[in-house]
């Protein structure tokens, strides 16, 4: 088949149409999973929406995922925009929990506003010192950042278990996580806006991370197509030759780019310590770091596209746990098989389709202009 | 009369706009070494390309041994007998020899009798060939010219009848060079056909029976080695086609803007590439740099325009020194001293082609005032001199938001073009600026370039155009294999004493 005229496919088709019809194919793979486990597809799609939209609380479980996909999503963008792969969005958030949690124990005599903001800043330096190392490496030796991140997500794994069984610990008791902070320094939490305005709900995770989450989104937006920094990034990305000859250095901006991103990563503490547990918990990243990559990848590396694509894999952890509650037949890993196959059709076989449709468009956009 | 072993009629190939073979004809007889000779981008490579089955044809048959034959992919060309050894070689650096030249044609599962067999095979062909190649060397381990013969026994191994050779020569040295011409010249005693493509008119002269000239695509010529010279060929190869002459002012030249003393450059591969080069540009004065692609005018410009590093050798801008082995400023530094550089590869080093066209006009004076203001694009400002220059510069279509690849080769360049003389550089280095360029925007952009002249810049022009060389410069200088042979002024030269200093036959 004759490639298309890329200048001809109309944006809506490449950016709306196609991961459309990846993902409808992606939950049609799913559902014959859910039949062949012996359950009902429909009543699996049923439970899923009413578990994550259907209640209050529900719909809050929902858009609190969404927070972390769419810090570690906006994480692996900004580094895929100079084209490095940073994998490494799991320790960075690791690590940068740390710097949330050292700021506000260590901080606990500023007033409140001040310590979230320092507490934000830490997870930020400490996410972005975390990929600093992956990045000076790259830049100077040419070590892939596929493979050093991707170690020191085990390198930070083994550093907080050290540090949450020997050094940080609790030790009124044995568990591998620190002492609460002072409850003034957790954030507030949707149930406490709800009851602002009378209104009474039960728990949730919801806290006011979705905003931060939202304003990194605009950051990262504003980086990256507004700033000389996110300009540079992308031409060192795109053409590195070309960079060079403009007087732009790779080394530079491959590592601003990784510890720009690594300072994404690292907001993930802010939500899961301040917002959630408000310790220190042994492994609270628990995977968000490299779902995050599906997320940008079916977000095509822009904000607005990594919000949605978040939004829909929160929907798919808060739903899908409602299915496996309710369904004995779906185990929790059986979710896991689905949002693999939403990674796969969606990342890896991203353009699977992608000719086929391009060209249907394309050819009836044409019979139209020539009709 | 021989019948030809290889005989190619009306042979048509077209890149998009660009017909890179029209209308060939050749007949290369068995048993001759037969020259294929033209300046770079005359189609040498692309016809031989699809003798091999890499391209095929629009049009034209093929015929090998009088019968006609579709060649598909090399696999076809393989069967019928036609070997390729090309200018970059295809071989496994970490394997042998032996592993090398049986890829692909392994026979087994597990290595046995026919890699024994295999073994003989090759012991023999090395024999009679007389290549002294040690089956059991790692490829990483050989010297070039090695690698080269490895090529050729791997087209041999494979029963090739015609072997062909891309430019074989230009990657070693005279002592190889040597070497590889007793090679070729008994695999001929031999009974084999070897069709040498190349852009060197001593290697024709030296080797070759017959030899075709190309030109811009087309045949232009065939004769016996034997009944011709070098000036004819070199007259044959450079074409006599009319200058088109430009409307050029008096030569007004100033002071010495642009000095280079000495200068030595490596390229990556640590081969010396620029050898103790001496340039002076004056005000108001353009220097053309003409020679063929590939004898150290890229490392040069990346050298004087500060993306490569200085091996020894000053660089001087307005007498003041910018660049030696220690010291050197980096491309933006120079930029702001007002060095302006187009590169000889617009898609490589000029563009970046993901971006959009606003995004790539302000490339590389993307930090400068208006188009930044602390780290921000200034979008609208950005916008608005993109509008200004996209009109004044004839850009088409005047769209900044388009994405650069939906550009015309010429339009890109033109992008180039008015982003680095919108700045008014004092020196301008400018390499092949109308490559793959339509015969409108050459005009254009020639004119522009004597307009640069005329208001005092000292411009260096690089290309490998003659032409273009001839009607731009004021004083020409040919570049061969990294030094540069010779200094003509405009006025009292023709194309053929620089086509002859350009194939160092001089």
């Amino acid at each position: 088949m004759a490639p298309v005229d890329k200048s001809k496919v109309p944006w809506w088709v490449s950016n709306l149409i196609v991961p459309l019809v990846n993902l409808t194919l992606a939950l049609l793979v799913s559902g014959l999973f859910i039949f062949i486990a012996g359950e009902n597809p429909y009543e699996a799609v049923r439970l899923i929406i009413y578990g994550s939209f259907g209640y209050i609380e529900g719909f809050a479980y929902t858009l609190y995922y969404t927070t972390n996909f769419v810090f570690t999503g906006l994480a692996f963008a900004v580094a895929f925009h100079c084209r490095l792969f940073n994998i490494g969005g799991e320790g960075q958030a690791y690590i940068g929990g740390l710097g949330v949690f050292l700021v506000a124990i260590n901080f606990s005599f500023l007033p409140v506003p001040i310590i979230w903001l320092l507490s934000i800043a830490g997870a930020v330096v400490f996410g972005a010192a975390w990929a600093f190392i992956p990045a000076y490496l790259q830049a100077t030796r040419g070590s892939h950042v596929v493979i050093t991140t991707i170690m020191f997500n085990f390198i930070a794994a083994s550093l907080m278990v050290f540090l949450l069984v020997d050094v940080i610990r609790d030790t009124a008791q044995m568990g591998p996580h620190t002492i609460a902070l002072p409850e003034e320094q957790w954030f507030p939490s949707f149930k406490d806006f709800a009851a602002l305005f009378g209104i009474k709900i039960r728990y949730s995770p919801l806290n006011i991370s979705f905003l931060l989450a939202i304003a990194a989104s605009v950051f990262v937006w504003f980086l990256v197509w507004k700033t000389r920094w996110g300009y540079e990034m992308r031409a060192v990305g795109h053409n590195t030759q070309a960079a060079i000859y403009a007087g732009i250095s790779p080394y530079k901006n491959i590592i601003i780019a990784m510890c720009i991103s690594g300072g994404l990563a690292g907001l993930l503490g802010v939500n899961e310590i301040l917002g959630v547990h408000h310790k220190i918990v042994a492994g609270f990243p628990a995977g968000y770091g490299f779902t995050g990559i599906a997320v940008a990848l079916m977000g095509r590396n822009h904000p607005i596209g990594i919000f949605p694509a978040a939004f829909l894999f929160g929907i798919l952890y808060q739903g899908g746990s409602e299915v496996t509650f309710d369904m004995p037949n779906i185990t929790r890993y059986m979710f896991v098989a689905v949002q693999g196959v939403i990674i796969l059709f969606s990342g890896a076989l991203e353009n699977l389709f992608r000719p086929q449709i391009e060209s249907f468009f394309v050819n009836r956009l044409n019979m139209k202009a020539n009709a | 009369m021989v019948s030809p072993i290889l005989e190619l009629t009306n042979i048509n190939k077209s890149f998009g706009h660009v017909h890179a073979n029209k209308n060939i004809n050749l007949k290369i007889n068995k048993g001759t070494i037969h020259g294929i000779i033209g300046e770079n981008g005359a189609g040498k490579s692309t016809l031989m390309s699809i003798v091999f089955g890499l391209y095929q044809a629009n049009s034209g048959t093929i015929k090998v041994n009088g019968k006609e034959i579709n060649l598909k992919s090399p696999k076809d060309s393989i069967t019928n007998g036609i070997g390729m050894v090309h200018q970059h070689f295809m071989l496994v650096e970490n394997f042998t020899v032996l592993e090398n030249i049986i890829l692909g044609f392994e026979g087994e599962l597990v290595f046995g009798k026919n890699l024994e067999k295999a073994k003989k095979d090759l012991k023999n062909l090395c024999d009679t060939y007389k290549l002294n190649i040690d089956l059991n060397s790692t490829i990483s381990d050989l010297s070039v010219g090695f690698r080269q013969r490895v090529e050729i026994l791997k087209s041999l191994y494979r029963g090739a009848e015609i072997l062909i050779l891309d430019e074989p020569t230009g990657v070693l040295t005279p002592q190889e060079v040597d070497e590889l011409f007793k090679i070729l010249r008994s695999l001929k005693d031999e009974g084999k056909t070897i069709v040498l493509i190349t852009h060197k008119l001593i290697e024709i002269m030296d080797l070759t029976s017959e030899v075709s000239v190309m030109r811009q695509g087309e045949m232009v010529g065939h004769t016996k080695t034997a009944n011709t010279n070098k000036e004819q060929l070199a007259e044959m190869m450079v074409g006599r086609s009319v200058l088109l002459r430009l409307d050029k002012s008096q030569l007004k030249a100033g002071e010495v803007l642009f000095k280079v003393k000495n200068l030595t450059v490596k390229d990556d591969l640590d081969v010396t590439r620029v050898k103790n080069v001496d340039l002076e540009i004056r005000a108001g004065e353009i220097l053309g740099l003409a020679g063929v692609t590939g004898n150290g005018q890229t490392e040069l410009l990346e050298a004087l325009s500060g993306i490569r590093k200085v091996e020894s050798g000053e660089i001087y801008l307005e007498g003041k020194k910018v660049s030696d082995s220690q010291n050197f400023l980096d491309p933006r530094e120079l930029k702001d001293k007002g060095l302006a550089h187009v590169p000889e590869d617009r898609q490589r080093m000029g563009l970046v082609t993901d971006f959009k066209a606003y995004e790539n006009l302000i490339f590389g004076y993307h930090d400068q005032q208006p188009f930044s203001k602390s780290s921000v694009l200034n979008h609208s400002d950005i916008i608005s001199h993109s509008k200004k220059i996209m009109e004044e510069y004839d850009v088409r279509p005047q769209s900044p938001n388009l994405i650069t690849s939906n550009f015309s080769g010429g339009n890109q360049q033109k992008i180039i073009l008015s982003r680095e003389l919108n700045e008014n550089p004092k020196v301008l280095l400018v390499g092949q600026p109308t490559r793959g360029v339509d015969i409108g925007a050459i005009e254009f952009i020639h004119q522009r370039l004597i307009d640069m002249r005329d208001r005092g810049a000292a411009i260096l022009l690089v290309s490998v155009e003659l032409d273009e060389v001839l009607s731009l410069s004021d004083r020409i200088v040919v570049m061969f294999d990294g030094k540069i042979v010779g200094e003509k002024d405009n006025k009292n030269v023709t194309d053929r004493e620089l086509g002859l200093l350009m194939a160092g036959v001089v």
